[in-house]
């Protein structure tokens, strides 16, 4: 292997040692020595596809966070933080932070109670069966589309900085992920992200502090920043009264339509996240859990944004082209230089791991998540009901290397068309926000109706679908649909999100004012007013969900202060 | 802190484990390097982050390891 990975083309930004080497192969021996060992460990329906149910609290709540950890995360978020400035890190704040907060207190406990292995389930036990089929097929569709997307973006990474060959970046963290989950299921993919998240901050975390070191600290690099670029980059809220800033969006984008509809959509029902969670060992944990995860995750603009930041002031000359076409000189690889910029032997090996470690979690998340909605949702629910568990679990671990083998063909589908890594916040906007719209109001309004629902789900998704085909085929609709004609893409994803999931509403309202409720009875534990909570038993402070919920709560309003 | 209370090797021995070869071969590139200075070194060489960033990846990695050994959690455990 470690020949396989010294052969590289002569166009690199980087040369690994063979000490980076061997650091990258423990990393990979590691991972799959992790799925052999849990390959005992799931064997019942409920181990392989939720982790057997008894997760603490500290796994749940990494795993939440870290499957979020993708290639998104890490070089979009940090190219977006030389794009637009620390306008970026609202993805982590206001976007994320809120949501986590409300999924944890107010939406966990409808979730863990009813018992749901996923979030089509509940829109099964809630409304009804095509609600569940349309939801649990769109979730399915994006989930394969990301993960390739994902891929295609570590091997692109892996081919720029360090020459590595596509295919073989492809196929060897593809066939990794997919022994690893295909052998111990969902456990394997949570303790896999557990280590993924502590081995992203140790790679990862040097390139800040070393950064202010060479920029000369905070104040020093808040300087030469408004002096390379303009004060908007500094100011997370100051200067967003209006359209004109980097972004071209407004407080009111950021706060509803990023802030509400997007974040909460994301961590709130998209079953890749959920999925974690519902696998704590109880309701506390569950609850737990996502509070956790928002508490590291006001942390990570730190080793994403902030090299972001420091690269416009210590590579100020990068620029926007495609990565493949012009690497060196793209911010879209603005991380790695970093990386590169600042690790010798070693540590630029345990930095390439971090990158490979985020990659592989993300897609190890939407693979295990997309094996359980295929085999609960649409293969058990509509092709074969009556199956045994054992075959359940089987079809499981074959839809495993099924969803990787998919997520292949789209990284390759990808690379034909090299702008669909703009798409990828569109996805979320055309498929996550509606269904945020229908699972709150079924969650919250007992009148809702299952008509109501399906058809609610379905407009948003068909509204949001058209509203991207419009911009895609007419620039200037962002005019209308983003409120300003100086709206980036970014802005755009944010406004469609927000309509999007209006029109689901809307529509979800409307029509379950003219259908039948189902009775209070049927409604115990899925709908706030017809389910009893159960009351925290008598714990100290501290052991209170609500108790770190405020605490962390706090923390991001004294952030946004700080950086306002 | 086992995932749960019948798993024989709990998460955080697999990440101590990780973290301390990890930083052992992180500090011995270090060392080398130190004394054998490299013709073209990444920006603030002179910091030597490989060498005390690796120390301390392995003691965090011996820390993790050894808090939860399986010979460990097994005495805590009962067993």
């Amino acid at each position: 292997m470690i020949s396989l990975l010294a052969a590289a083309v002569p166009e690199r930004l980087a040369r690994l040692s063979p000490i980076d080497i061997v650091i990258i192969v423990f990393y990979f021996a590691l991972v799959l020595g992790i799925g052999f060992y849990l390959k005992g460990r799931s064997k019942t329906g409920e181990d392989f596809f939720m982790a057997g149910r008894e997760m603490t609290a500290w796994i749940a709540g990494i795993s939440f966070m870290s499957a979020n950890l993708g290639a998104l995360e890490l070089m979009g978020w940090s190219a977006a933080a030389y794009e637009y400035g620390i306008l970026a890190t609202h993805a982590y704040w206001i976007a994320a932070i809120p949501a986590m907060l409300f999924l944890g207190i107010v939406m966990m406990p409808f979730y863990y109670i009813c018992r749901t292995h996923s979030v089509p389930g509940y829109l099964k036990l809630r409304y009804n069966e095509p609600s569940r089929a349309l939801s649990a097929i769109s979730f399915a569709f994006m989930t394969v589309l990301m993960s390739g997307i994902n891929m295609y973006a570590m091997a692109l990474l892996l081919d720029v900085v360090l020459g590595w060959n596509m295919d073989f970046s492809i196929w060897v963290s593809a066939i990794t992920v997919a022994i690893y989950v295909a052998l111990g299921g969902l456990r394997s993919a949570i303790f896999n992200e557990v280590l993924q998240f502590v081995l992203i901050w140790a790679g990862a975390l040097l390139i800040p502090i070393l950064g202010l070191v060479e920029a000369g600290g905070w104040e020093n690099l808040k300087a030469q920043i408004i002096h390379n670029t303009s004060i908007q980059c500094v100011h997370l809220w100051r200067y967003l009264g209006t359209f004109h800033n980097q972004m071209g969006v407004n407080w009111v984008g950021v706060v509803f339509g990023q802030g509400l509809v997007l974040s909460f959509a994301y961590w709130t029902t998209d079953f890749l996240e959920v999925q974690r969670v519902l696998a704590a060992k109880d309701l506390r944990s569950a609850k737990m859990a996502p509070i956790i995860g928002a508490a590291f995750k006001m942390f990570v603009p730190f080793i994403v944004i902030l090299p972001g930041l420091l690269g416009l002031v210590v590579l100020p000359h990068l620029t926007g082209a495609s990565l493949s076409a012009g690497g060196a000189h793209s911010y879209n690889a603005v991380l790695p230089l970093m990386l590169i910029r600042y690790c010798g032997p070693g540590l630029l090996g345990l930095g390439v791991t971090a990158l490979i470690a985020g990659f592989m979690s993300g897609m190890a998340g939407n693979v295990s998540a997309f094996a359980t909605v295929w085999t609960y949702d649409i293969y058990r629910a509509l092709i074969n009901k009556d199956a045994t568990d054992q075959h359940y679990v089987k079809m499981g671990r074959w839809c495993t290397v099924l969803g990787v083998l998919i997520s292949i063909g789209t990284a390759y589908f990808v690379m034909q068309f090299l702008s669909i890594m703009d798409y990828v916040q569109a996805l979320f906007s055309i498929f996550i926000a509606p269904l945020f719209g229908t699972v709150i109001l079924g969650m919250l309004w007992k009148r809702t109706t299952g008509q109501g629902g399906f058809w609610g789900l379905l407009a948003g998704t068909v509204s949001a679908a058209g509203m991207f085909a419009w911009e895609d085929i007419n620039p200037s609709a962002v005019r209308y649909l983003a409120l300003s004609i100086n709206a980036k893409p970014l802005a755009a994803d944010i406004y469609r999100a927000l309509w999007s999931w209006l029109i689901c509403v809307v529509v979800t309202v409307v029509v379950s004012l003219m259908t039948q409720p189902k009775p209070e009875a049927e409604l115990a534990g899925l709908v706030y007013g017809a389910t009893e909570i159960p009351q925290e038993e008598q714990v100290s402070l501290v052991h209170r969900p609500m108790f770190w919920a405020v605490v962390v709560g706090i923390v991001f309003v004294i952030l946004n202060v700080i950086f306002w | 802190m086992t995932m749960d209370p019948d798993s024989a090797i709990s998460i955080w021995f697999f990440i101590g484990l990780c973290l301390f070869v990890d930083g052992l071969l992180i500090f011995a590139a270090g060392l080398y390097q130190f004394g054998h200075p490299p013709a073209h070194p990444v920006v603030l060489y002179s910091l030597h982050a490989n060498i005390w960033w690796g120390a301390f990846l392995a003691v965090a990695g011996l820390l993790f390891g050894f808090t939860s050994a399986p010979w460990r959690q097994g005495k805590k455990n009962g067993r």
